[in-house]
């Protein structure tokens, strides 16, 4: 009896460590290269830390970029790019998934293709692209703005037209994984529902306000949280584009993080941006869970 | 909780209505103008691709035309010439070799993570999965400023540990591959230790064979992913040959800023071999998008 006890408690043990140095390599790359370099990142953004010096300095980083006129801007223009960006993919993902997730396979597969390709071909290919169709001369939106009689526009180069050219490039490259998941679960809702409601004579937006909508509010939920998060981190559309300019009228926080940091070496203030984002972007993301996760079930 | 827990995509019964059924019913003038609409839209996101594989063949004047020439007049393959003066061989390289590796790390390390997870009770099993499901909502971008001063450190920088290893640390990996693990029943993990298998050996011939559908899409997954992430190589690589393809393309913009022609050429090549790898597994590929996020 104390013997099977002994062996028991034994084979527990044996367990847990093979279960420790199953997940060993994943915790060790993780805690390496993701969970020390965040805490590392709150360090750095107490200190002034450039090529030259490391001093601590509390929190006047934070009071430097709160007073500076050029972070408030881009802060600015990064709110408004997920203001108008992350409702645009939300409400053209789910039309397009409306509308193609009751076909055959074949062109399911076909549309889902065809709005995944931005984001899955190189993001340097497709600003190569939107760059020759923006430009000022020869491009062909301005070709096809001529012909209904407008002047050309400097559509990258202008801080009227620039930020929203940066958008609706973002915007082409960030529907295709929404779409994705969105097809996915409105085939996942029973038709039965939607028979049941067809029998009592509901027409297409009745069904589509109380079936299908608030079926689809789990995925609504994570689709507009991963939006926000990616949208709040666009980077290379901008750096490809237009650098920030003209007159920082596309700068946003994280162009300003990769500024500060890798082209002007000052590693302190990119890491207090950095730090502000994320909280931004924290905040957010539980505000939308709060107000948006009430009602669903896990 | 964010993500729920069932992943039941793609394995739903076939629906009772036959497609007959649907069909008595003649189209409607909504549905006509909806398609075209979507037909529409379709080939608006086509153009871009359009447009960059003609380019590639233009020439100069032709590229620059107003009104633009949609089809290329004289095609030319001068463009590919100029492209691959520059070491386009050795960055498409970097890619592939950056890429697979990734691909590699982060499915056996999140596999093997993944299965004790989903599988085994140990203390702290609970912590360790929050710590990895919070880290994922974290911008990736907030940390990169201390990862590249410790890459610096280290000496890492411009090389290819520097753009491989730390990618391995992707938590969406450990998370994808529990959901999974999950649904391995649990029974045949007792008989396979009834007959005295070693751990290892249960990992390797039961739970590595049962988990190939969420590893496929995982690795294809982390694949595009790391063929994408402009950000980390730009600030990681220093000199031309450790450039990635799209790094070595973004350099070409700058140095030459009227031939389009040799741009398109580039955007062709760098964007090719990531959209044939996606039409080749677009089932594993969704799969690994909807797996954990759409409740089945």
């Amino acid at each position: 009896m104390d013997f099977t006890f002994f062996q028991k408690k034994q084979h527990i043990w044996r367990d847990w460590i093979a279960s420790y140095l199953f997940l060993l390599p994943a915790l060790a790359f993780f805690s390496v290269f993701v969970a020390y370099p965040m805490l590392k990142g709150i360090y750095i953004s107490f200190f002034s830390y450039t090529l030259r010096d490391f001093d601590f300095i509390g929190l006047e980083n934070y009071q430097t970029l709160f007073q500076d006129a050029t972070f408030g801007k881009s802060m600015w223009n990064t709110l408004l790019i997920v203001l108008i960006a992350v409702p645009v993919v939300v409400i053209f993902s789910l039309f397009v998934a409306m509308m193609i997730y009751k076909k055959s396979e074949g062109l399911r597969s076909l549309f889902r293709g065809v709005f995944y390709l931005p984001a899955v071909s190189s993001v340097v290919s497709i600003t190569v692209v939107w760059a020759s169709i923006y430009h000022s001369n020869y491009g062909i939106l301005n070709y096809i703005t001529s012909l209904f009689g407008m002047e050309p526009i400097s559509w990258l180069g202008d801080t009227r037209t620039a930020l929203l050219s940066i958008i609706v490039v973002l915007i082409t490259t960030s529907v295709g994984q929404p779409i994705i998941l969105y097809v996915a679960s409105l085939g996942n809702i029973p038709k039965s529902y939607i028979e049941a409601a067809q029998m009592d004579r509901a027409n297409s937006w009745q069904i589509f306000k109380n079936i299908l909508w608030p079926m689809l509010m789990p995925t609504n939920l994570y689709i507009i949280v991963i939006t926000t998060i990616n949208t709040f981190q666009v980077f290379a559309i901008i750096q490809l584009l237009t650098s920030g300019g003209p007159m920082y009228s596309t700068s946003t926080v994280m162009y300003g993080v990769y500024e500060q940091a890798f082209m002007l070496g000052n590693f302190g203030i990119a890491s207090a941006m950095g730090v502000i984002l994320a909280l931004v972007i924290g905040v957010i993301s539980f505000i939308q869970f709060k107000y948006l996760g009430s009602d669903v079930e896990y | 909780m964010m993500f729920s827990s069932n992943v039941k995509t793609n394995q739903r019964p076939r629906p009772l209505a036959s497609r007959a059924d649907l069909r008595k019913k003649a189209p409607g003038f909504s549905t006509i103008i909806a398609n075209l609409l979507l037909v529409l839209l379709g080939l608006l996101f086509l153009f871009p691709f359009y447009w960059i594989v003609t380019g590639a063949f233009k020439v100069q004047n032709v590229a620059v035309a107003i009104p633009p020439q949609w089809f290329p007049t004289d095609p030319t393959l001068d463009n590919f010439r100029v492209l691959f003066k520059n070491p386009v061989w050795r960055w498409g390289f970097n890619s592939f070799f950056v890429a697979a590796s990734e691909m590699i790390g982060v499915c056996l390390t999140a596999s093997m993570a993944g299965y004790v997870l989903a599988k085994k009770f140990f203390p702290g099993r609970k912590f360790i999965f929050i710590l990895f499901v919070s880290a994922m909502a974290l911008p990736k971008q907030v940390i990169l400023v201390p990862l590249f001063t410790m890459l610096a450190d280290l000496n890492w920088i411009d090389t290819y540990k520097g753009l491989v290893l730390p990618a391995i640390g992707w938590p969406f990996g450990v998370f994808l591959m529990k959901q999974f693990a999950q649904t391995i029943p649990s029974e045949l993990m007792e008989a396979a230790k009834m007959d005295g298998c070693s751990e290892v050996r249960l990992f390797g011939t039961i739970i590595l064979p049962l988990l190939k559908p969420a590893l496929g899409a995982l690795a294809i997954f982390t694949f595009i992913n790391a063929w994408n992430d402009y950000f980390s190589q730009l600030i990681i690589t220093r000199s031309t040959p450790m450039m990635t393809l799209p790094l070595g393309l973004a350099t070409l913009q700058g140095e030459y800023t009227t031939p389009y022609g040799v741009l398109m050429a580039g955007a062709a090549l760098a964007s090719l071999p990531m959209i044939l790898i996606f039409l080749l597994f677009q089932k594993a590929f969704t799969q690994g998008i909807t797996m954990g996020a759409v409740k089945g």
